[in-house]
């Protein structure tokens, strides 16, 4: 047999054909797994959007109709505008601040590592818990105003958008910092010979550098941002309610991942249906925003 | 020879995998069944499972206990039913719960435990006669009263009788409050923990006085409300978050103890149900010093009325459970109503058992309730267990009271009114549609 | 000319290293507070949020021990729990995606192929994708205890660590495994003894991530697990709130409290790989 080998492969006929009779252990155990947690609840759940159902063996087709409902759905709709704002301000906030912050701390200033340390901090500690400690915190701050987080949609929008950044910035602040450390010094150096004030540095050498590090720290604030759950549901909990005229409601500050949660687990079993469809809708929008924007950002590194 | 060892390999990994499965999760002994409440009272769950450890140290039959969170019980209830171990003994509450559940309730009419009630006033039958629950205890709630600050002062005990009398103590005590050091009301906080206080006890005198205008309409759960008595549950909940030492626009957080403010003899009044007679009087209280009395609200006739007297607890056993746990089920809810020592403990917990053989009751609460109907008045019974969707209805009116105590305008009221009214017609909409 | 330049430049450091020092201690006053409210009486946790505690407010260690037994169940075994559920899913992600990574690298064929790009698929769905029918699957197969939930966790947080260990495999260069193999090693020797080592960067950097994800995680315990005898520490503070009758703010203060202090202790004795695990893991992301 031909010996295939050529020096920017990562497999060898030698490690490959051997490796490849180990398969039961070094493969199976975490594809058996990944069926079990992902890949069957997902096609389940795929398929389950095209019916109506109370429990997932008993299931009758209803093609589309529960995703005409899901847009149908009023309360569906502002979640998920209300969404989009919420990661849109947060993403803007979260990368400006963290930004700031890690090129403040490379500067070489007394302290910085203590800085980063408490930065960081609110990255270890869960969203429940979380909401919880920034409630009791917001309901002392706002019981002075005679308001509440509770009562008024626009604290309960910067309340978490005040939670997240207190949480988020710190996780941002250590990406940027190493993608700062790695922007080469000469270059720098080079710049402040050739007489660019720190503000040029900044724009034409560092940030085209950390390009990287922005794309992800925009992905990440973004699906999030999209994703986000606990915070929300800890903080208010979609209170306060719009209640229309005609008797529904609308959840004012629920976003899209706790309005899918809500109705799948709210009393009426009977729209499980609409809710693995906006499910889905769910998930191919977060999909779509984390591939888009991974493109966008990455073509403008090739630009630079 | 290596293929053969790789498969050995992996499969010991596979078994070390799965092996907590057979090994922290004994099977349950089919044999004799077993017995899985699932309970909706978060406050009795301790007693519930004391019961549960002596009944499965008297017989063996393994007795679990299951209690969901408050304002989650449906959602609990759902997530459970679809699991492989589903409750054999759960809570079907009103005839809105057996129009969702029915199907998985067990008929309960002929067994020992149904022959074992005194009443048929706490039997749930679906559209075809089949008995689907049955109540296992029935509580009364109203205004709690500390009867001896009211005679501080300066009230005769029987003196309210009617809403302006309630208005005027009420309003009195509260100017007077630094001067007596105890306010009218307790706090409402509007949290989940308190809330259901007033969207689901205090509405019910809405639901009543609409049902007594109308009989036939509330012979099963009405599609709509016509919201009649508005006014005059928006009469009383001023009254009660007015004349507060707590400020209205704190409520919606909540985080109060409205139990301990009135325990502590810092409030007049209170607003709750029979259940809170043993953890008052934990908390020191005397029975002799407590009375409850109607929700008076500025209806007619109002001097006749009576204390608001039913349940929610109404037992249904899973038909869908096999045979063995259905009938470990069955002996063990006859055991909890005819064993005089876990009757007792039941009987406490839950204030009353309308059972031949329970313990007797001593609930002062309730026999106030009794005193009302010895003496001709009417009893308000629990319209309110009909309400649709009950958590996601009662969310939206929280929602609505907040803002309305926020800024308490008519604008505001009008809204509280859609949530409850029109709230009431789309709730019930989804839940039958 | 050029000292007084410097001299300002110090001056203006300086003046950061004021601004940020104010900053962090902004920054660390919602921890402050729950401190200070977890020895604070329950009613004056709501109308003297921001006080030190006073004579009458003063609780001394009242909500700690009331807050141990709050909710019918003891805190100390959602604690356990939440501790068995982190370790052995971090454990089992560890092992088995490293062992799948590998071989994916190495052996590269269709299927392998196949399986990388699920696992990076899998890396963009979000969690309400699954959550229902994840929760009935883990339920059939009994995956609902803390002993089997990690199976669960290896499934569904699989994606981020084939997508980082595969990456590094790439990057090491195959000389030294191929040595290995031509001493008479077989695959498995060659994982341990020669791969395993070398991916202990990435090791911590995935464990940290896992770590993170598993200890906080809220939704997928809440749904998957046997809540009858199971709780973890963020369904336990949940719960806390939900329960009837009273909620007891100092007592919760109190948990919350004791449910950080191990999360700040282990940020701060492993601080240098956390930081260096998140911008690794980051970066490759």
């Amino acid at each position: 047999m031909k010996r295939r080998r050529n020096s920017g492969s990562v497999n060898s006929y030698l490690l490959r054909r051997p490796i490849q009779h180990w398969s039961p252990v070094f493969l199976l155990p975490m594809v058996a797994a990944f069926c079990i947690g992902f890949v069957w609840p997902f096609l389940q759940g795929l398929f389950l959007s095209f019916t109506k159902f109370k429990t997932t063996s008993k299931w009758s087709w209803v093609g589309i109709e529960n995703y005409l409902k899901a847009f149908q759905d009023q309360s569906f709709r502002y979640s998920f505008g209300y969404t989009a704002l919420y990661a849109f301000i947060s993403l803007v906030l979260i990368n400006v601040l963290a930004f700031m912050v890690a090129y403040a701390l490379t500067q070489k200033i007394k302290g910085s590592n203590l800085f980063r340390t408490v930065f960081f901090m609110p990255n270890l500690i869960g969203g429940i818990v979380l909401g919880y400690i920034w409630s009791m915190i917001f309901d002392g701050l706002l019981s002075a105003y005679s308001t509440s987080i509770l009562t008024n949609t626009t604290w309960g929008f910067w309340g978490l958008i005040i939670l997240m950044c207190w949480q988020q910035i710190g996780y941002m602040m250590i990406i940027y910092i190493a993608g700062l450390q790695a922007v080469p010094e000469d270059m720098l150096e080079a710049a402040k010979i050739d007489g660019a004030n720190r503000w040029q540095t900044l724009i034409k050498v560092t940030i085209p550098n950390i390009m990287p590090s922005i794309t992800i720290c925009m992905f990440l604030t973004l699906t999030n941002g999209f994703k986000l759950f606990d915070q929300n549901l800890a903080l208010t909990g979609g209170l306060p309610y719009i209640i229309n005229p005609d008797g529904t409601t609308v959840h004012t500050t629920e976003m899209l991942a706790l309005n899918i949660y809500n109705t799948f687990y709210g009393q009426n079993v009977n729209s499980r249906g609409v809710a693995q469809a906006k499910a889905v809708l769910f998930f191919i929008l977060v999909a779509t925003i984390g591939l888009l924007q991974l493109r966008s950002t990455r073509k403008k590194e090739v630009q630079q | 020879m290596k293929k053969t060892l790789a498969i050995l390999l992996a499969l010991v990994m596979v078994v070390t995998l799965f092996a907590g499965c057979n090994n922290n999760n004994p099977a349950p002994e089919t044999k004799t069944g077993s017995v899985f409440w699932l309970n909706f009272k978060p406050e009795s769950d301790e007693a519930l499972k004391k019961l549960a450890a002596m009944y499965t140290e008297e017989t063996g039959v393994p007795v679990e206990i299951l209690t969901a969170a408050s304002g989650t019980y449906n959602e609990t209830l759902t997530a459970e039913m679809d699991k492989s171990n589903p409750p054999t003994l759960f809570v079907v509450g009103n005839q809105a719960a057996v129009s969702t559940w029915g199907e998985y309730c067990y008929d309960l009419t002929g067994t020992d435990i149904a022959n074992e009630l005194n009443t048929d006033a706490y039997m749930l039958y679906d559209e075809n006669g089949k008995l689907c629950s049955i109540g296992y205890c029935y509580e009364c709630y109203g205004i709690i009263v500390n009867t001896k600050l009211l005679q501080e002062a300066g009230y005769a005990a029987d003196y309210i009788t009617n809403f302006a009398t309630l208005k005027e103590v009420a309003e009195d005590v509260h100017a007077r409050a630094n001067e007596l050091g105890f306010d009218a009301f307790t706090s409402s906080g509007m949290d989940g923990s308190s809330s259901w206080r007033f969207t689901g006890h205090l509405i019910n005198l809405e639901y009543y006085y609409e049902s007594v205008d109308n009989p036939e309409a509330w012979k099963s759960c009405p599609a709509e409300l016509t919201g009649a008595y508005m006014d005059n549950y928006r009469a009383l909940y001023d009254l009660m978050v007015v004349n507060s030492a707590t400020d209205r626009t704190a409520l919606a957080n909540g985080g109060f103890d409205a139990g301990a403010e009135f325990a502590d003899g810092k409030a007049l009044f209170y607003v709750n149900g029979s259940w809170e007679a043993s953890g008052l009087a934990d908390k020191g209280m005397n029975a002799d010093d407590l009375a409850m009395i109607p929700y008076y609200c500025g209806v007619e006739g109002e001097e006749k009325a009576g204390l608001n007297c039913g349940t929610e607890n109404y037992w249904a056993v899973n038909a869908e459970a096999s045979e063995e746990n259905i009938k470990a089920t069955l002996d063990f809810m006859k055991w909890v109503v005819t064993d005089p020592e876990a009757s007792r403990i039941a009987v406490d917990t839950f204030g009353v058992m309308p059972y031949k053989s329970a313990a007797e009751s001593t609930n002062a609460f309730l026999a106030d309730a009794n005193d009302y109907l010895a003496n001709g008045c009417y009893n308000m019974w629990w319209a309110t267990n009909y309400q649709p969707n009950v958590d996601a209805y009662r969310a939206a009116v929280v929602s609505a009271l907040n803002t309305y105590n926020a800024d308490p305008t008519d604008a505001n009221w009008a809204t509280v009114v859609t949530a409850f009214i029109d709230g009431w017609s789309v709730q019930y909409k989804a839940a039958n549609g | 000319m050029k000292h007084r330049s410097l001299q300002k430049k110090n001056a203006g450091k300086n003046l950061l290293t004021v601004f940020f020092g104010v900053i962090s201690i902004l920054y660390v006053f919602p921890v402050f507070m729950v401190l200070l409210n977890s020895f604070k009486k329950n009613t004056f946790v709501k109308t003297e949020t921001f006080s030190w505690p006073t004579a009458e407010s003063f609780a001394g260690l009242d909500n700690f021990i009331k807050g141990l037994t709050f909710g019918n169940y003891p805190f100390l075994k959602s604690a356990l729990f939440s501790l068995v559920i982190t370790l052995l899913s971090t454990a089992l992600i560890l092992l088995f995606t490293s062992m799948a990574a590998w071989y994916i690298a190495r052996v590269d064929s269709l299927f392998c192929r196949i399986v990388y790009f699920a696992c990076v698929f899998s890396m963009v769905v979000p969690f309400q994708m699954v959550m229902f029918t994840l929760s009935k699957t883990a339920d059939t197969l009994k995956l609902n205890t803390p002993w089997t939930i990690p199976i669960i966790y290896l499934g569904f947080g699989a994606g981020l660590a084939v997508f980082m260990f595969t990456g590094f495999v790439k990057s090491i260069p195959l000389d030294i495994e191929e040595a290995a193999a031509i001493d008479g090693c077989g695959p498995l020797r060659t994982y341990f003894s020669v791969v395993l080592p070398m991916l202990r960067p990435t090791m911590i950097s995935v464990a940290i991530l896992e770590i993170m994800w598993v200890w906080n995680d809220y939704l997928l315990p809440y749904l998957v697990l046997d809540r009858t005898q199971y709780m973890t520490i963020p369904i336990h503070v949940q719960y806390l709130k939900g329960s009837y009758g009273v909620v007891d703010l100092g007592a919760t203060m109190a948990l919350i409290l004791l449910s950080i202090i191990p999360v700040i202790v282990f940020y701060l004795t492993c601080q240098k790989h956390i930081i260096k695990g998140v911008a690794a893991g980051a970066v490759k992301g």
